[in-house]
Parts: structure tokens; C-alpha cells; sequence
């Protein structure tokens, strides 16, 4: 599972920047004054203990939460704040720490909701399910099958998703999420309660989203082997503040990272 | 052993994608569709037509439209009966006052009058959820027959709120007789459900369950959840509105509007209840359901009693019948929460394997 960094790969300009992100929820400070940047095509880990603010950054990044200081850069467009509609309107999907899957739909119908916004029909031709609408059905089914055999869940595809088991549940969440061909792509901890061998599934999958489609990817995981593999730079939280920023290797050697985990004598 | 799918491939997408996609189902609603459109009209009655087709077909319709809504959108309401009174009232109007124009044209807008009236009466769910919007919806139910009655140029000015329904009549032919309105409501109700199944398989249909299953997500997707439950609340109040109008043309010919109060709207949330929460088919399973039983149960008890030589004492039977719909309702919700039309499934399953265990 060894994901050799070469030197070649096309990581390019920055494609998103926090910048001074404040958020707090009452008197709670989730995060205080967070900045860092994601390049174009890099994989870029957030790591830190439990309660460290990685879930609420994300939130921030595709405007689940509003936080009250800091601005956003995404694509070359600054905002105060995201909206959800305007994140998923620009290219940013993500998949969810608690698989937020839609229970009753089958796998197909999920991926399927995934490409809802690249739909055009109106109302009127979906009543009648004629024409253009059963040309843009067809066209689209065929995108999401793609993303089926690549995500290898052909044999479970009309399955109400709350029947499957949690490992091809999160796959199948990533598939929705792949489905709206996404330029930034948030996975909020992927490998959550996985086996070895789902893990390096998910891995490879992650891997290969990264090459083929170049797809940006922010990934929250707690498996330190996952993180140091696979992401290019890892930026670490503790205590909704940035205590490391760089390359796995500099993340490493940095002694508040290790203090933050290993916890320190007082 | 007959209902097998083995050997039936799929080459194309498209084919993939029918509504009956196995071979069998076809060729049942084929029949079906038959025994409906000419079966029925030879060898029904004319108590069968008016007191047990056409309502059935009515309230299947309303089902459908409430299913929409709280099925597939997963929004509870308790104003359907409120919907249909809009449809049913509009819909006379139309006919009443703008002349010359022809009855489907009435009927399309009195279910537009009722889906703007839902899409109002829906502002509430964009803050609200569950039980607290069922109670927000109940205010249609109490709003709005109380208008219609309080304001009687909705009546024609008619001494006791009552509408009496034009004739129906397209392109010089008139659909006076049991039989007549029975086929009418049921192209409405045929057309109306096909409808009903290609939006619930498109992308509002997929919109609409990504919010009932979890609003957070469908959000991060680029849903809209405004607007997705406003044209929920919207469709679905169209399809209550034309089963309204249905009610009133096809069905009693004269309504009171008091008569769409919280008791019906309680009905039709149990034909889908019973028939099956979020799929069109048990819209259809529900109403035959709740339909159909009470007759059942008074012919057999009468034909018991008689049997047996027993006196019932009078209004027995209705008792009976009502202690045995409660009992019934609760047995579903225990049982199969998923209804009818779960049980449809879980019995083709089998079939697929009849007569083998696995």
C-alpha cells in the first residue's frame, strides 16, 4: 500500500486556502484561527485526536457550518463563507464520518442523486419520462457505471444500501460523492472501523481517484500508516488549533505532534 | 417455477430501466389493464361501479398524492382531505364560471389551485419536521373547509356549502352513466399514476427520498432543500386536488365540503400506511385495503348471522368492523411496517424460487 511520491506527479497552484478560520458553537471554540492551503491534485491529511476540530473544518469548507472569522479561497473565489449548494456547485464533494448514506435508495439510485445536479429536464419532461429526459437518464446511468465497476459494487447495485455491510457502504458513499466528478474531494475519515484489507481497498480506490481523475483530495483519518503513505502534506489539529503543517516526515519530527498524542507531562 | 427472471438478460440501459422490467410483471399489468377496461364493464354492476370501483380508484389516486409527499419526500401531512376539497371546489368553479371551457382543462387547474394552496401550506416543513409538521399541516385541514363553507360564493352561494358537479362531458360525449364515470376516473387515474412512477424515477423522485433519508447530505450534494419539499408539498397537492375534483365528478356528484375534514385525510394516511410508505403500487394496495374491508366484513358477518341464524342487533356490525380496522392497523405497524406492498415483494421473492427454500 506504499504510494511512491514521485516527483513527477502534477501537483499544481493552490486550489484552497483557509485563512484565519474562527469557529465556535456558544462559548465552545471548535477552531481558533486556522490557515492552510490545498494544491491542485495533492492529497492533503488533517490529523488530531478525538475532538480536535478535522470534522468542523471540513463543514467549514463546504458550508455545513458558517464560521464567524476567516475566509474561504476556492478555484480563485474568496468567500466569507460557503453554502453547500454553491461548495457542490463548484466542484466539492464529500463522503461523511458517519456514512450519511440514503438508507431507503438503492446503490444505483444513491450514485445516481450524485450527478442530480448536472441534471437539466424540468418537471414536465420528467412526468412523462420521454425524449430528452430518458436521453439524459440513459447518458447519466451510463456515468454512474462507470464509477460502479470502477468501485468494483456491480453485483449489489439495485440493493437498498441498509442492507450492505459497512465496508461497501462507505464505498458506496464515495461513489456519490465521485459521481459529481468533484475538483476537491473531502473524505472525512474513509477507513473509519475497516479491516485491513477493506482498508487498503479503500486505499487503492482513493489512490486511483487521485491519478486518473486528478481529483484533490482532503482526507481525515486516524490510521497514522494511511496518512503517512498516502497523503502528500499533513496539516495537524489539537484543540481546534494548528499545531504542524508539511510533509509527513516534518509532521513526524514535530515535537507538539508528538505531544499531542503522546501527551505531556505538566 | 412460472415467475422466474432467469434468461431474461438486459442488453441496454434503457432496458434496464422500465418500470416492469421482468417479463411476467408485463404481461400482468397487461392483463390487468384488460380486465379493467373490458372485463369490468361486462360483468359489473352498478352497485360494484359507484360504490366500490370509482372510490377505489379516487382514493388510490389521493393515496398516490399523499404518498408523493410523505412517502417519498418523507413530510407528513394530515391535510390531504383538505387538498382534494380545494381541487374538487376549484374545479367546479372553473366550470361554473369561465365559460366554454372544457372539463379537463377545469380539472388540470383546479389540481394547480390545490398544488399552489399545498405549496403554501408547505412553507412550514422548510423549518419544521415530523410531528410538528403534521400538526402545522393540520391548519390546512382546519383552514380551509372552514373557507369554503364561511365563504359561499365558493358554493354558488348554495344554502348548505354543498357543490353539485357539472356534467361531465369531453368533446360531446358525456360521461353520465356508473359505467361512463368509472372509465373516465380510471384513464385520469391510469395516466395519473404512470406520471406519479416516471417522476418518483427521475431526479425530483431521487431528490425527493435523498431528503426524506438524509436532508444533510442531499444538501452537501447540491439539492435544494427549499425547493425540493416546496414541489413536493406542490405535486402532491396537485394529485390530491384532482382526486378531490374525481370525488366530487365521478363519484358523489354533489359534495359538502364539510365532508373533506380530518376524519378522510386520516384515511388516506392509512391506505398508505397499510398499502406501503413510499411506493406507488401500494397506493393502489391501501385504498383496495381500507376500501374494500369494510364491505367484506359486513357481508361476512351478515351472511354468519344469517348462517347461523342469529339476530345481529343493529349498528353490531359497524362496531365490529371498526374494532377489527384498528386491530388490523396496529397488527401492520407491528408487523410490517412497510405494508402491502412490502409483502408484494417479499412474496415474488419467494416466487423466484418456488418451490425451492433457496
Amino acid at each position: 500500500m506504499t504510494h511512491d511520491h514521485n516527483p513527477g506527479r502534477r501537483i499544481g497552484e493552490t486550489l484552497l486556502a483557509v485563512e484565519n478560520i474562527s469557529l465556535a458553537f456558544g462559548g465552545v471554540r471548535a477552531l481558533t484561527d486556522i490557515s492552510f492551503d490545498v494544491r491542485e491534485h495533492e492529497i492533503r491529511a488533517i490529523i488530531g485526536p478525538n475532538g480536535a476540530g478535522k470534522s468542523s473544518m471540513l463543514n467549514c469548507v463546504n458550508g455545513v457550518y458558517r464560521p464567524q472569522q476567516g475566509t474561504i479561497r476556492f478555484a480563485g473565489q474568496t468567500f466569507r463563507h460557503m453554502h453547500p449548494h454553491k461548495a457542490a456547485l463548484m466542484g466539492i464533494a464529500r463522503t461523511f464520518q458517519n456514512i450519511a448514506l440514503f438508507r431507503g435508495m438503492s446503490v444505483l439510485d444513491n450514485i445516481m442523486t450524485g450527478r442530480n445536479l448536472k441534471m437539466r429536464c424540468g418537471l414536465f419532461l420528467q412526468a412523462l419520462y420521454v425524449g430528452p429526459n430518458r436521453r439524459e437518464e440513459l447518458a447519466h446511468r451510463e456515468k454512474v457505471e462507470h464509477i460502479i465497476d470502477f468501485l468494483q459494487i456491480e453485483s449489489v447495485r439495485k440493493t437498498p444500501v441498509g442492507r450492505l455491510p459497512y465496508g461497501i457502504q462507505k464505498r458506496v458513499e464515495l461513489g456519490r460523492a465521485l459521481a459529481a466528478e468533484p475538483r476537491l474531494l473531502l473524505l472525512d475519515e474513509p477507513m473509519a472501523g475497516m479491516n485491513i484489507e477493506e482498508k487498503q481497498d479503500m486505499c487503492r480506490f482513493i489512490l486511483d481517484v487521485n491519478d486518473e481523475f486528478g481529483t484533490t483530495i482532503v482526507l481525515i483519518e486516524h490510521d497514522m500508516g494511511v496518512v503517512m503513505d498516502i497523503s502528500d502534506r499533513v496539516v495537524v489539529l489539537d484543540y481546534g488549533r494548528k499545531i504542524g503543517d508539511g510533509s509527513p516526515d516534518e509532521v513526524r519530527a514535530n515535537q507538539d505532534v508528538i505531544d499531542a498524542y503522546l501527551g505531556v507531562a505538566h | 417455477m412460472l415467475y422466474r427472471e432467469a434468461g431474461q438478460f438486459k442488453t441496454s440501459y434503457r432496458a434496464d430501466q422500465q418500470i416492469f422490467p421482468i417479463l411476467q410483471d408485463r404481461i400482468g399489468m397487461l392483463v390487468l389493464g384488460f380486465v379493467a377496461l373490458v372485463g369490468v364493464p361486462l360483468v359489473a354492476s352498478e352497485y360494484w361501479l359507484t360504490a366500490i370501483l370509482i372510490p377505489l380508484l379516487v382514493f388510490s389516486l389521493a393515496a398516490i398524492g399523499l404518498n408523493i409527499l410523505t412517502g417519498y419526500a418523507g413530510q407528513l401531512s394530515l391535510g390531504t382531505a383538505a387538498f382534494m376539497a380545494v381541487g374538487a371546489v376549484a374545479t367546479y368553479n372553473f366550470q361554473l364560471r369561465v365559460p366554454g371551457i372544457p372539463i379537463l382543462v377545469s380539472f388540470l387547474l383546479g389540481g394547480g389551485t390545490a398544488a399552489a394552496v399545498g405549496a403554501v401550506f408547505g412553507l412550514p416543513s422548510l423549518r419544521i419536521k415530523g410531528f410538528y409538521l403534521a400538526v402545522a399541516t393540520l391548519a390546512a385541514q382546519f383552514f380551509i373547509p372552514w373557507l369554503l363553507v364561511k365563504v359561499s360564493w365558493f358554493s354558488n352561494d348554495s344554502a348548505s356549502g354543498v357543490i353539485t358537479t357539472q356534467p361531465v362531458e369531453i368533446l360531446g360525449f358525456t360521461f353520465d352513466t356508473p359505467l361512463r364515470k368509472y372509465l373516465f376516473a380510471l384513464v385520469v387515474v391510469s395516466v395519473l399514476a404512470l406520471v406519479a412512477k416516471n417522476l418518483v424515477r427521475s431526479h425530483i423522485g431521487r431528490a425527493w427520498m435523498a431528503v426524506r433519508d438524509m436532508d444533510v447530505a442531499a444538501e452537501v450534494i447540491g439539492i435544494r432543500i427549499v425547493r425540493t419539499k416546496l414541489v413536493a408539498f406542490a405535486v402532491s397537492s396537485f394529485y390530491c386536488g384532482i382526486a378531490g375534483a374525481l370525488y366530487a365528478f365521478a363519484y358523489l356528484g354533489s359534495v359538502e365540503t364539510d365532508g373533506f375534514n380530518l376524519d378522510l385525510s386520516f384515511r388516506i394516511l392509512f391506505m398508505i400506511i397499510i398499502g406501503g410508505v413510499g411506493s406507488i403500487l401500494g397506493s393502489f394496495l391501501g385504498a383496495a385495503f381500507i376500501t374494500l374491508l369494510p364491505i367484506l366484513l359486513d357481508v361476512a358477518l351478515t351472511e354468519g348471522a344469517t348462517a347461523l341464524g342469529l339476530q345481529l342487533p343493529s349498528g353490531m356490525t359497524s362496531m365490529v368492523q371498526l374494532v377489527v380496522f384498528g386491530a388490523l392497523i396496529i397488527f401492520f405497524l407491528i408487523v410490517e411496517p412497510l405494508g402491502l406492498a412490502r409483502l408484494w415483494q417479499i412474496a415474488k421473492e419467494k416466487l423466484r424460487l418456488w418451490p425451492f427454500p433457496h
